[in-house]
């Protein structure tokens, strides 16, 4: 879009590690009960003090080197100083200066079709709050409860430069982070307020609005597609958008002011005495060797090594298990038609289910695509036996071939069938000379009882159609 | 002296001990316990006279001070906001003792959140100095140097983030020392300004302090500035003497500013090190003059900071009704520290803020830079260091309360120390019209070893250490 100018900050919980930030507390907190996983350290009680997990740090740098990132020599936290009743300390442990990764990008596909260069200024650690829980909704709640559960989890902020310029854009760039993030094997995406992401807007030439806290891909799409409407709108009136804050209502689909500039937080960053300074250089060179093949390179290789359409590869490089799974089915079947039947039908049908690439066997889908390619079932039958195997999670596509008599009639069966079939019909092809298309439909149907239902019906109506015109 | 205090315990009993301790508490009129843990202290003793153990503190009783955790028992910095806040959890310094078979006595007062100079900012009222009630023990670990001093305690744990261990030690007439940063845990002391502060025992002798040492000092996972490396051992060469060791008198620590009788006892000081086979030359520290700047800036940054997380919601006082979050900390807060708390928070608060931040803190890091060479290059010279601990001996209670920047140009000679992060000791070397004169010897990163052996060196030398208050 013209002139529309964004910039994203992203907070990704670092959810695969299995301890907190700065404390030995676990991160596997989803279904315990309020309070349960905390400990003097991520409480915040007087005199607790602070212990880097040096995972984390690697994580982090892992992700840094994967979005291109200059990696510092030294890296060192900061103070973030403000008052809120999920933060027990009274400041966040962050980074100011000398943030962990800086001046990264990425390359996404532009509204234009056209590969896009995104900045990345910078990536940094901090330690996620704790959370409130209202009594009923925000506005009429009598109270309001603090879990501290989510207190300390790890956290990585990556920014990027102001160089989208498009909701659509932003979402791109998402989804391009999201699945680098899963290839590194660093973040489940999967758990509740994994990733919120602040979004900065503006249009040329006019100050900038800050949504926060937005969870969610199509969220941001959302608010940022509100915000350009509204930004718009005001431009139009002559009306001064002023810099703020605002909150996107997820409900409403619009966006609200939280606070303008003026009432701004001063963070009075300043260092992290408790923790010393962390010479992360030397741990470079082993990170970067050990480092998986990440998503562009996977796509490229796909569409060389197996002769892949662009969208196909892309589509099955998008996830880190999806590819995996894509490439065992590959060694095993002809790769072009795995790659379609992954990418269209199976993907499709596992969206349709909310299920996760892990609920399909390799095998099977190896099994499927054999017999495909050898005409030994139809197209349609291979779509029955994917949905047989996900719905009722039990046997082999070997078996319910037999079990719903999908297995395909041989060729000359078909032939004998639609000779027959066409002499025994002499009213329907008198029809069909006569000009009915949907008379041969009658010879098919006789043709496909014949086969007992095991040829291709299109097959057949082609066969039918040649059969009649030749007599 | 512990050692005997020791061989005591065990040809008689704790318990008896301990009660006859308890009893003397009962009847002092210090204001120096605040806390006592007198159920658990005696069910300890008799568990030592039933199995004495051989730890290095076997049934020694301790008293603590009030800002260090002790688990189940209250810790409240001698601050509102912190009544009722009993720690789930022991600080390292708590471990290391409960393990060599201490016995923890109860909390001792202090100033609030360990602001202050006299323990007269404590809500619990000022603390009395044993050898003369109408004064101050000193500060911040006033408590914690009156219950040695005045009898009701033999050893005791402060906390010295300016000079707060030393200063009541000096003004008490008993040995103090303030470690190297990094070689105490710091983990469950609760934090005034993190980047200077260590805890140090407060002690009779400098044997005692050097067997404390032996105890609370080592590494510790849980504080990242714990210092990593073999554990060190202070006892052996304690008696080394000071043939041979070269000190420095920093002329910035003596002349304007100083009592001519505390100068005067000093210099008798140096003097009898002197005679003992030390030798001594003058060397400067020239950036002394900006280190009291510095200090307050770097501590009240630090500490309005670090007294964010005091909001009622989680632990300590909670008064009044509920309102919006925003209002209720305010009003907790308001309610709950005192007034040279607040006054820190709010100059810390200043100096971090955008604009200042240069202006203030960075400057008073540049400035602790350079006070840091200055003891470097000092100690490629000398190997210790000696002057007054405090410019003055123990003032009247209430004489500087109201007058905040008297009571911060007192803590002139200590300060330095904890912005360089080098350890120094404080021992009695004299009166001033019979009040206690402390002489404070300072050495390099991790020389704590000299520095106690020219400690002891001295006391053993002179009688300071064995005077005694005569009202308690």
């Amino acid at each position: 879009m013209e002139n529309v100018i964004i910039g994203l900050e992203i907070h990704v919980q670092l959810n695969r590690l299995q301890s907190k930030m700065f404390c030995g507390c676990s991160t596997a907190y989803h279904d315990s009960p309020p309070n349960s996983h905390t400990c003097p350290v991520c409480l915040g009680l007087p005199g607790s003090l602070p212990v880097i997990n040096r995972k984390a740090v690697e994580y982090g740098i892992k992700v840094g080197l994967a979005l291109n990132c200059k990696i510092e020599e030294e890296t060192l936290f900061y103070r973030k100083n403000y008052y809120y009743p999920d933060l027990p300390k009274g400041f966040q442990i962050s980074q100011y200066d000398y943030p962990l990764a800086t001046q990264g990008h990425i390359m996404i596909l532009g509204d234009d079709g056209a590969e896009r260069n995104i900045r990345i200024n910078r990536a940094h650690m901090e330690e996620d709050p704790g959370r409130l829980v209202h009594a009923g909704t925000i506005d009429k709640a009598k109270y309001t409860m603090v879990d501290y559960n989510r207190c300390g989890m790890p956290l990585l902020e990556v920014v990027t430069e102001p160089d989208l310029s498009s909701p659509k854009e932003a979402r791109v760039f998402l989804d391009k982070l999201k699945s680098i993030l899963d290839y590194l094997d660093v973040f489940d995406g999967s758990q509740e307020g994994s990733m919120r992401i602040d979004a900065n807007i503006s249009l040329k030439g006019g100050d900038r609005s800050e949504v926060k806290n937005i969870t969610g891909f199509k969220g941001v799409e959302k608010a940022l597609s509100y915000e350009i409407t509204r930004q718009k709108n005001m431009q139009r009136r002559n009306i001064k958008v002023v810099q703020e804050t605002r909150h996107f209502d997820e409900l409403r689909n619009i966006t609200v002011s939280i606070r303008s500039k003026v009432g701004a937080h001063d963070y009075r960053y300043f260092p992290e005495c408790d923790l010393a300074v962390m010479r992360i250089a030397p741990w470079v060179p082993t990170i970067r060797a050990a480092l998986p093949e990440l998503p562009d390179v996977k796509r490229e290789r796909f569409v060389k090594q197996y002769g892949l359409a662009d969208d196909h590869a892309k589509s099955l490089t998008s996830e880190i298990k999806l590819a995996n799974f894509y490439e065992a089915v590959a060694t095993q079947a002809a790769p072009k038609l795995a790659a379609v039947w992954i990418a269209d039908v199976l993907k499709g049908e596992l969206n349709y289910r909310d299920l996760a690439i892990d609920c399909f066997r390799e095998e099977h889908m190896a099994e499927i695509v054999q017999m495909l390619e050898k005409g030994k079932i139809s197209e349609d039958g291979a779509v029955q036996i994917i949905r047989e195997l996900l719905d009722k999670k039990s046997g082999s596509p070997g078996e319910i071939v037999l079990a719903l008599g999908l297995g395909r009639a041989e060729d000359d069966a078909v032939q004998k069938a639609v000779r027959e079939a066409v002499a025994e019909s002499a009213a329907a092809v008198a029809d069909y000379r006569a000009g009915s298309e949907r008379a041969l439909n009658f010879i098919v149907g006789v043709v496909m009882k014949k086969t007992r239902g095991k040829a291709d019906a299109g097959e057949v109506h082609r066969l039918v159609k040649a059969e009649v015109e030749k007599v | 002296m512990l050692s005997e205090l020791k061989s005591k315990l065990l040809a008689e009993s704790c318990e008896e001990y301990l009660c006859q301790l308890f009893d003397r508490i009962e009847k002092s009129s210090l204001n120096a316990f605040t806390t006592l843990a007198k159920e658990s202290a005696l069910k300890e003793a008799k568990l030592f006279d039933k199995n004495p153990g051989r730890g290095l503190l076997a049934g020694v009783p301790i008293a603590i001070k009030e800002c260090i955790s002790t688990k189940g028992i209250e810790t409240n910095c001698s601050s509102r906001i912190l009544r009722g806040y009993i720690p789930p959890y022991d600080a390292h310094v708590i471990e290391r003792l409960k393990a060599e078979g201490a016995i923890i006595m109860g909390k001792t007062n202090m100033d609030e959140f360990a602001m202050g100079t006299s323990t007269e900012t404590s809500c619990f009222g000022p603390t009395k100095n044993p050898w003369d009630h109408t004064r101050v023990p000193g500060g911040s670990s006033g408590g914690s140097a009156a219950v040695v001093a005045g009898g009701i305690a033999p050893c005791s744990l402060g906390s010295d983030t300016g000079g707060s261990v030393r200063c009541p030690a000096s003004f008490c007439g008993i040995v103090g020392l303030k470690p190297t940063y990094g070689l105490v845990s710091r983990y469950g002391l609760v934090a005034y300004a993190n980047s200077l502060e260590q805890i140090g025992p407060l002690t009779h002798t400098v044997e005692d302090t050097a067997l404390l040492m032996e105890v609370i000092s080592g590494h510790d996972e849980r504080d990242s500035t714990s210092a990593t490396g073999t554990r060190r051992s202070y006892l052996p060469g304690l008696q080394d003497g000071v043939a041979g060791l070269k000190i420095g008198i920093p002329k910035e620590y003596f002349g304007e500013g100083v009592d001519s009788d505390v100068e005067k006892a000093v210099w008798a000081a140096i003097h009898t090190l002197e005679s003992l086979g030390a030798s001594w030359q003058e060397i400067s520290l020239p950036h002394t003059r900006y280190a009291l700047a510095a200090y307050y800036v770097i501590a009240m940054s630090e500490a309005s900071s670090n007294l964010a997380r005091f909001d009622g919601l989680r632990y300590g006082s909670r008064q009044g009704e509920d309102k919006d979050w925003h209002t209720t900390f305010s009003e907790i807060r308001a309610k709950g520290f005192g007034p040279e708390v607040k006054r820190r928070i709010m100059l810390g608060t200043y100096a971090l803020s955008a604009g200042y931040y240069g202006r203030y803190y960075l400057k008073a890091l540049q400035v602790r830079t350079l006070i840091k060479e200055d003891f470097q290059r000092a100690f490629k010279e000398v190997d210790l260091l000696a002057s007054p601990t405090m410019p003055i001996p123990a003032f009247k209670i209430g004489e500087r309360i109201n007058d905040p920047l008297s009571l911060y140009m007192a803590d002139v000679f200590t300060v330095p120390i904890n912005l360089a992060g080098v350890p120094a000791i404080s021992v009695p070397c004299g009166f001033a019209e019979r009040l206690p004169v402390g002489l404070q010897l300072m050495g390099p990163h991790f020389g704590e070893g000299a520095v106690l052996r020219a400690a002891q060196a001295f006391e053993a030398a002179t009688p300071f250490h064995e005077a005694k208050p005569e009202v308690v």
